[in-house]
């Protein structure tokens, strides 16, 4: 694992959960929608906070889209699964939500997950293009 | 029935969640790493590359269809029910269809984070 790769990981976490944060503070703003009046939810996007929430959930998903190219995806779940954690403390500490003794141990669960699968390596089958060049390989 | 058609509903999300995530890991696969691939030949090359990728854009479908499969579910059923239950059978139903579709090597460390992650969601979201 290169620096570049821990950083594409870290990309991941980060803009996930700040574009879950983002998008749960302004829809916390905007209000609730209900199923009679579906059509609110297109405005929804509009909000200033939901906007920038879905700005980062393209960092998210560009960061994502990185790490399967170069990662298996039973390493790259589990090993971003840390974005859960930070969320979870970014809804205690900015949101003011309550984290129950539950989540917590959710919490340590999650980070022992992470740690089983960051020790082993990202990568378990051969790739038939080593090569970035080769854009149009042939699926496995 | 509205408990048949809340689990209905959280089995369609996976599905498509895990088809999704699978489409989309295997045309990342089949381009290259993509960091390599922007240093090389530029930041152009690799958006056209993804966007013109079959299994990019069904993979894309399918993500679409799971979040309006949650959107359906919330409507039945609380969302402690339906986050947790459709996260934790994701990460599991990834691990297998993974080493199925995706021929990754799914060792006991491996098996190990899945379940440990799964749970780990499954307390966080209630």
């Amino acid at each position: 694992m290169t620096l570049r790769k821990y950083v594409v990981l870290g990309g991941v976490v980060l803009f996930g959960a700040l574009g879950d944060a983002l998008l749960s503070r302004g829809m916390r703003s905007v209000g609730s929608i209900t199923l009679a009046h579906w059509h609110q939810v297109i405005f929804a996007v509009l909000h200033p906070w939901v906007a920038l929430g879905i700005l980062f959930l393209l960092g998210f998903f560009a960061a994502y889209m990185t790490a399967l190219s170069w990662a298996d995806l039973t390493y790259v779940l589990p090993a971003t699964s840390v974005g859960y954690v930070l969320l979870a403390l970014i809804a205690k500490f900015a949101l003011h939500e309550d984290v129950t003794p539950s989540r917590w141990l959710g919490i340590v669960l999650i980070t022992a997950g992470v740690g089983f699968v960051t020790r082993g390596p990202e990568l378990t089958h051969e790739r038939k293009n080593k090569s970035a060049e080769a854009g149009s390989g042939e699926p496995r | 029935m509205r408990d048949l058609y809340t689990w209905l509903s959280i089995a369609a999300i996976v599905l498509a969640s895990v088809a999704g995530d699978i489409l989309l890991a295997r045309s990342m696969r089949q381009i290259g790493d993509l960091g390599e691939l922007r240093r090389r030949r530029g930041l152009a090359v690799v958006l056209t590359r993804v966007l013109r990728s079959r299994g990019f854009l069904l993979g894309v479908a399918c993500m679409a269809l799971a979040f309006y499969g949650l959107l359906l579910a919330l409507s039945w059923a609380d969302v402690s029910l339906v986050g947790p239950a459709s996260a934790s059978l994701t990460f599991i139903g990834n691990a297998v269809a993974a080493r199925s579709f995706l021929h990754e090597r799914v060792d006991g460390r491996r098996w190990a984070a899945v379940v440990l992650v799964a749970v780990g969601v499954a307390l966080v979201a209630v």
